[in-house]
């Protein structure tokens, strides 16, 4: 299955074994979503389970609060995250602190999917990455697949989990490629950041749609004998740090790539508490490679906005010869 | 719903009496709007342009409330507005530049009153009524026209502005481009009202349903709206009852959510032939003259497209100049960096194939 395929079964099995779980969106009935998440998930389960909804972000995300609170498993789709902006009320000043507010007596298991990132040609605000910013809301969780196989059960996860999950999908890898993904359900827990190979010589360290660059620039750099470890945090909230900076201890050296703008990305974070708890083990500083301080551009100049193979090679290089 | 011809052509409304010079005017910028929209079509097809969203069949909307808008007026629009964008004066190539994912597309030229496109749906509409509160202040007899969707009118935006705009008495006319579909969702799944228009009664000003493809009906409402706008008399809004015939963008696949039939009985309606019909009654349409008018728009479109595909080379500056008025010391490191790995790329990556649509 592709990452649109995988997020559909995954929505298929939540919905076949919990009649609790919902589905509400602009266009996610009828035409299955605009990229075809949703599709034929109306026909089976109906219109009063997979929502249609007007065109209003706010109120996709505040009657899908309304529906959690009541004992629901909502799952709001936002068609793109550059629409995400109006829906940050509702999740910062409700979603995400109903638990804290009352201690424990209302919660929000809701989920809220959107797609994010560029590098497909899309027009202005279909292109943005500010996970930072959501992550930067205590009481929300942030989940980011950068592949089929975890996108199923993390999602998963992140239906059955009984915290407010914002599930951000790396549309330019949708369909980038296939693996092998069990039709059944399975989880993938939340939080927990993936060692996807091994190596001693440096971490490099990413999630989303950056994940597939970060192993391409693994495979040249082995090439010239380098081998770089390479970490998908998958999460950036809870962000697992413990399976990061092991890696560090062992390496000494870590490029962090991220596509969002530069300035208090993610990146910072991580490199943030290395220095809070790394610092003795570093042979290097922590390097970032990352989007810059704009609005991410029309796609003309797209390419040149996003970190790229050669950007993460050199900063590995600046890294290893310290 | 206010009609001045009907889809035959057929005259049922009082006669306006026009001139001729206005009347050939609405049919020129229609065939143009239509016609540039057909390329753009083609363009995108050939992958010359990005996705964009088509205007075929909305045209009388946009043209009859564009040219019954003053120069000195402003517009707020939104993204389909292509008929009322090229009567105001922006050059049909700024839209190839915007929809070939160039900026310089939204470099409105100086004396044209037009915002560039919004794509967030309904953002436009708060704006719209500020500007117009700031013209009230300064004591200009102007307004501000602000178009949206059916679609527009279920965000929290649109609500706020118009309770703004009858608060604050704003010299505004809103123009809903109902064309009875946002992407896949149907008018009668966007509101529970009966109609759009009505809803400017909770706000405390007049709506009305006008035909929006009869270009004259338009034209008509949108020049009373105005007068009563700039008489210090309030907004308007106006439901401009019409139809998407083709696609909401080229990433999208219309035969999922709606049927043959319903296209079948739209194209009957189609604004441009109805008012064809009607200026060959009142004897100012000619074959000679459509021939006249269409090799005027292919000449112009191929300008356009030349234009727009031979505009110089786009610079790392061009990413970060704009930013501030003065380029801060972050940013001037960014784009340093960016120059230096311009200039020393080793690794060229084979842009790997993108698939799926997007609106
Ligand atoms: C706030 C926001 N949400 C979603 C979208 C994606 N989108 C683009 S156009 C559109 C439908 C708009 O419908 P309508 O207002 O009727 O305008 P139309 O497209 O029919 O001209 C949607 C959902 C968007 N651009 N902005
Ligand atoms: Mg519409």
């Amino acid at each position: 299955m592709n990452m649109v395929e995988a997020i559909n079964n995954a929505l298929h099995n939540e919905m076949k074994s919990d009649d609790k779980v919902l589905i509400i969106g602009e266009d996610v009935g009828k035409d299955g979503g605009v990229f075809r998440v949703t599709d034929g998930l109306i026909q089976e389960f109906g219109e009063d389970r997979v929502i249609d909804s007007p065109l209003a972000e706010s109120g996709i995300v505040g009657f899908a609060i309304g529906l959690a609170l009541y004992g629901f498993k909502p799952i709001a789709e936002i068609q793109f995250m550059g629409f995400l902006w109006p829906c940050l009320d509702q999740l910062s000043s409700h979603a995400s602190r109903i638990r804290n507010r009352t201690w424990g007596r209302y919660t929000v298991p809701l989920v809220v999917r959107a797609p994010y990132g560029g590098g497909v040609r899309a027009l202005e605000h279909h292109a943005e990455s500010f996970e930072s910013i959501l992550a930067h809301i205590p009481g929300l969780k942030v989940v980011i697949p950068s592949n089929p196989y975890d996108a199923k059960g993390l999602l998963i996860s992140s239906i059955r989990d009984p915290d407010p999950v914002v599930f951000l999908e790396p549309k330019r890898i949708y369909r980038g490629f296939k693996e092998e993904v069990p039709e059944e359900a399975y989880i993938e827990e939340i939080g927990k950041a993936k060692v996807l190979v091994e190596g001693d010589d440096l971490t490099l360290v990413g999630w989303g749609s950056m994940i597939p660059k970060i192993l391409k620039a693994r495979e040249l750099m082995l090439e010239k004998g380098i081998k770089a470890e390479v970490i998908d945090i998958r999460s950036i909230s809870p962000y697992d740090y413990h399976t990061v900076h092991k890696s560090v201890e062992k390496t000494g050296r870590i490029v962090v790539v991220q596509e969002a703008p530069r300035t208090l990305g993610f990146a910072s974070e991580i490199i943030s508490r290395i220095n809070d708890n790394e610092m003795l083990n570093l042979k290097a500083p922590a390097f970032r490679v990352t989007g810059f301080d704009v609005p991410f551009p029309y796609y003309k100049m797209e390419e040149w906005a996003m970190p790229d193979l050669d950007r993460i090679i050199k900063a590995s290089r600046q890294v290893l010869k310290w | 719903m206010f009609q001045i011809i009907d889809s035959n052509g057929k005259l049922v409304g009082l006669d306006p009496n026009l001139d001729e010079k206005l009347l050939k005017e609405m049919y020129w910028w229609m065939v143009y709007a239509r016609m540039a929209d057909d390329k753009a079509l083609k363009l995108q097809r050939q992958g010359r342009i990005g996705t964009f969203p088509p205007t075929t069949g909305q045209e009388a909307t946009q043209v009859g409330s564009g040219l019954a808008t003053d120069k000195e007026d402003w517009i707020f629009p939104a993204f389909r507005e292509l008929g009322t964008y090229l009567l105001r004066g922006i050059p049909l190539e700024k839209m190839f530049l915007y929809f070939m994912g160039d900026v310089r597309g939204n470099i409105i030229p100086e004396n044209v009153r037009n915002l560039p496109m919004y794509v967030p749906v309904s953002t436009q509409i708060p704006q719209a009524v500020g500007a117009a509160y700031g013209m009230k202040l300064s004591n200009k007899k102007n307004a501000v026209v602000c178009f949206f969707g059916d679609g527009a009118t279920s965000k929290g935006d649109f609500s706020e502005g118009l309770n703004f705009a009858g608060i604050f008495n704003t010299p505004n006319v809103f123009i809903c481009q109902n064309n009875q579909w946002a992407i896949s969702v149907p008018r009668k799944k966007q509101t529970a009202s009966k109609t759009i228009a009505q809803k400017a009664i909770a706000y405390g000003f007049p709506g009305i349903l006008v035909d929006g493809n009869d270009v004259l009906a338009m034209y008509l409402a949108t020049k009373e709206a105005l007068e009563r706008a700039k008489s210090g008399d309030g907004p308007t809004l106006i439901e401009a009852y019409t139809y998407r015939l083709r696609m909401h963008t080229t990433a999208d696949d219309p035969t999922r959510y709606r049927t043959d039939e319903e296209l079948k009985e739209w194209e009957q309606r189609d604004p441009i032939t109805r008012f064809r019909i009607y200026l060959e009654s009142l004897g100012i349409w000619s074959k000679e003259w459509q021939k006249e008018l269409e090799t005027k728009a292919e000449d112009m479109i191929k300008k356009a497209i030349e234009k727009a595909e031979n505009i110089e080379e786009l610079k790392p500056e061009d990413l970060f100049s704009y930013m501030y008025l003065e380029m801060n010391p972050s940013l001037t490191e960014q784009l340093d960096y960016l120059k230096k790995m311009l200039a020393t790329k080793e690794i060229e990556e084979n842009s790997e194939k993108i698939e799926g649509g997007f609106p």
